[in-house]
């Protein structure tokens, strides 16, 4: 059988190539792996190998031939015994296969509606109306979660800079290795890259790490590690393989710790499919929802505040409770304007929001809670009422987490808009460590109190 | 590259020293069809093939019990042919089809097989190394006594996080099995242009990590250090290195026309050095198979090339609607929650 050799696309770019030289003649023996020719292509000069045993039965480009396109017979094999007779009855090469035209994209992404229909959103409450409730800090919340999913689940570990003997560079793991153990509290050294990839690796092992980052500053040396190896690998193996892993520590600034301790990324994790990402506010939120991030079958940024952590709020006693992800939470209800945040944010929105009121301001204001998915349906059914929205976060201004809600807003909720959303976020500065400077480039409740102004024009 | 040490009647059945040529060719044959197929525009991307370095795999694979865990970087071709993925299934992901291991949406360099205990298939070059010491600390922590091989190339033995997981393993006693497949040459740079000390195995000492170097062109040489490496993690002393001296054929990935190097140097690879024409000698001089039963194996392989090629060509690529598949698992978060 005659074999024809065709012209091969030698880079992932490649359509045409000349034939440079070639390295055997007619009536060559050849085996594979044997160099048979040099091909020029749109980068270099490359050689190309004999895949089949043969003998050359005809030479069809000759050599210095330019612009031979890919896949256009440019030798004939002839098997041992055969002649070059047969050459001629050679079949024609086939069409180059194209896929262009069947992999024309969707008509519209899904995410991407066009009626400004009312969406519907979940805003039932939390816990049942009479759940007895209780005083509790944000870390002692992020603690009680932590260790009633432990009591549950055998596999669930957590590991980190300190979180053992040390009880937690915040506390937040204050009394768990006392409890669990050190086989399931572990001291890791300060190596963020490495041990993130361990989590990572140990949850396609069949186990449930939370990896605790000192702050997410340090988790920068580990971002691949969440991205590349956690977010993407449910996809990349075709749905085979998950990770179930929670990365969580403290977020944004904290208070006078300069330029590298205090970046808040929200809007980086929040951009990635693949992830989770939540930013809790209060203790309830924090407890429902790491509850939540521990049990979850995909990997779970969440960001967590310093400053938060010593704030107490009323927590259900509940045995089991947990919170859904992407279900934000109406923390205030109002009719003029919508402000919407998440985090610390949310501490310059409920004082605004109060401050206003007694000018007769009346502000709805949304806790997103979880950034991915992302309510959306709650924001814009507020909008729809209130016809005005102001955004606030921490984070720096450009491609923010408030950028995103003003453009879902304009598409969905254009014709309800009577004023532009105004984003409330950090300046576009690193964290300046001076008092006074730190103050300026964060957010504040008087910013928002402005926004809200300019968007009610009053 | 050190002198092949295997004595000429070596220690091994006809049966085993028969599989370990089978698989080998296996490995070389698919590797060139595949090659073969990128030059006609079925295979796109980013294609980095195995050949040359077949030993490797298949020595360990010998080595390893059912349960034992692999992962690797971008050139897992051969690992997942010799641990027992199915040719058709990888060659149908490198065509991008919808029968490919991960349904045509990973491409060579991701693959996977979790009943096959394949954890990819990683193309950021030494991030599969704290990922392969994760999946020993799993079986540490379930209380098993799986091993895992960790198979990385002389470049990623650069990568810093490479050093913070050597420690971690070593300080948690992690059964791993860190494996360096040293084929000299970083994508273009040659190892002595890249690399300070020559011996990459040594560098577990400063971790208190045993390692070896092993003639990676001599199937039984590297079988037999992993099984050495084997028995001293399943012993649960913790991790061990081998770095294993091979060489690549081809170039780094099928654009790279391996100008860093001379065609005598790999011609002489080739002609001297060759893994499987080295089982071959074996085989034949040690009368442990004839002439005519090579040539049926070869005729096998073929046949399992080609149709692995057949159904990656016929395999229809993934339905539209699996571009919004697979980002986040299924089971809702709150299933398990008490309501």
């Amino acid at each position: 059988m005659t074999t024809e050799i065709l012209m091969p696309a030698l880079s992932p770019t490649m359509e045409e190539g000349t034939l440079a030289k070639w390295l055997v003649k007619e009536g060559d023996s050849v085996k594979s792996g044997d160099i048979l020719a040099e091909i020029e292509t749109d980068k270099a000069v490359m050689e190309f190998e004999a895949v089949d045993e043969g003998v050359i039965g005809k030479i069809l480009v000759a050599e210095g031939t330019e612009g031979v396109k890919v896949n256009t017979p440019i030798a004939v094999l002839l098997e041992e015994g055969e002649n070059a007779d047969d050459v001629a009855s050679a079949a024609s090469a086939p069409a180059p296969q194209t896929t262009e035209d069947k992999a024309a994209a969707p008509k519209s992404a899904p995410a991407q509606a066009k009626t400004p229909a009312a969406p519907q959103s979940d805003t039932s409450p939390d816990w049942p109306e009479g759940t007895e409730l209780q005083k509790m800090t944000v870390r002692e919340a992020l603690n009680a979660a932590m260790a009633e999913e432990m009591r549950r689940d055998d596999t669930v570990f957590i590991m980190g800079e300190e979180v053992a003997e040390y009880q937690g560079a915040y506390k937040i793991t204050q009394g768990l290795l006392d409890e669990f153990g050190p086989k399931r509290v572990i001291d890791t050294p300060i190596t963020e890259h490495g041990f993130a990839g361990i989590g990572v690796g140990a949850s396609w092992g069949g186990l449930r790490p939370i990896v605790e980052f000192m702050t997410w500053n340090f988790a920068m040396q580990a971002i691949d590690h969440i991205i590349n190896s956690a977010a993407k690998t449910l996809y990349m193996s075709g749905g085979q393989m998950g990770s179930p892993i929670v990365f969580r520590g403290p977020n944004g600034a904290a208070a006078r710790v300069g330029a590298q301790h205090s970046q808040d990324y929200a809007a980086w994790y929040a951009q990635v499919p693949g992830l989770r990402v939540v930013q809790p506010y209060s203790a309830a939120c924090a407890k429902g929802l790491l509850k939540s991030a521990i049990r979850d079958p995909n990997p779970v940024v969440f960001l967590e505040n310093e400053i938060l952590y010593g704030r107490s709020f009323e927590v259900p006693k509940l045995d089991d409770f947990t919170i859904p992800f992407g279900k934000a939470k109406i923390w205030r209800e109002g009719s003029d304007v919508t402000i919407v945040s998440f985090g610390i944010g949310m501490t310059y929105s409920l004082e605004a929001a109060e401050k206003l009121a007694e000018d007769g301001i009346s502000a709805e204001v949304v806790d997103l809670r979880t950034l991915r998915p992302m309510d959306t349906d709650t924001v814009i059914r507020s909008v729809m009422k209130t016809n005005r929205c102001v955004t606030v976060e921490e984070g720096w201004p450009v491609a923010s987490i408030g950028n995103h809600i003003s453009a879902v807003l304009m598409q969905k909720a254009f014709d309800y808009l009577d004023a532009p959303v105004i984003n409330c976020t950090g300046k576009d500065v690193p964290m300046p460590y001076a008092a006074n400077l730190e103050k300026l480039a964060l957010t504040s409740t008087t910013e928002v109190i402005d926004a809200v102004r300019q968007v009610t024009y009053r | 590259m050190p002198p092949r040490k295997s004595a000429a009647k070596p220690n091994v059945s006809a049966e085993d020293l028969t599989q370990y040529y089978r698989d080998m060719l296996l490995i070389r044959r698919f590797e060139e069809k595949a090659g073969q197929l990128y030059g006609m525009g079925l295979i796109g991307g980013f294609c980095h093939l195995y050949i040359g370095q077949e030993a490797v795999v298949v020595g360990l694979e010998a080595a390893a019990e059912e349960g034992d865990r692999r992962i690797t970087t971008y050139r897992d071709h051969g690992h997942m042919l010799a641990c027992g993925m199915d040719p058709k299934g990888v060659m149908a992901e490198l065509t991008g089809r919808e029968g490919g291991y991960s349904r045509g949406k990973g491409g060579s360099m991701h693959m996977f097989s979790t009943e096959r205990r394949f954890y990819g298939g990683h193309g950021i070059v030494g991030a599969n190394v704290p990922l392969g010491a994760g999946l020993a600390f799993a079986d540490k922590y379930l209380g098993n006594d799986r091993v895992t091989f960790t198979y990385f190339g002389d470049g990623a033995a650069n990568q810093g996080q490479v050093y913070e997981t050597f420690n971690m393993a070593a300080l948690w006693a992690l059964p791993v099995i860190f494996v360096i497949e040293n084929n000299q040459y970083a994508m273009g740079t040659a190892q002595k242009r890249s690399t300070s000390s020559p011996d990459i195995y040594h560098r577990g000492a400063a971790f208190g990590i045993p390692g070896e170097m092993v003639d990676g062109m001599d199937v039984l040489a590297v079988k037999a250090a992993g099984e050495k490496a084997v028995a001293h993690c399943r012993a649960g002393k913790g991790p061990y290195i081998l770095e294993i001296k091979t060489y690549r054929y081809r170039g780094h990935s099928m654009s790279d026309p391996a100008k860093y190097r001379t065609r005598e140097e790999v011609q002489k690879m080739r002609d001297e050095k060759d893994a499987i024409e080295h089982v071959r000698e074996l085989l034949l001089s040690g009368g442990l198979a004839t002439e005519d039963d090579l040539k049926a194996i070869d005729k096998e392989i073929k046949d399992i090339v080609n149709k692995s090629a057949e159904f990656a060509k016929e395999s229809p690529e993934p339905a539209l609607e699996e571009l919004w598949t697979d980002i986040i698992a299924d089971v809702a978060p709150q299933e398990e929650a008490t309501q």
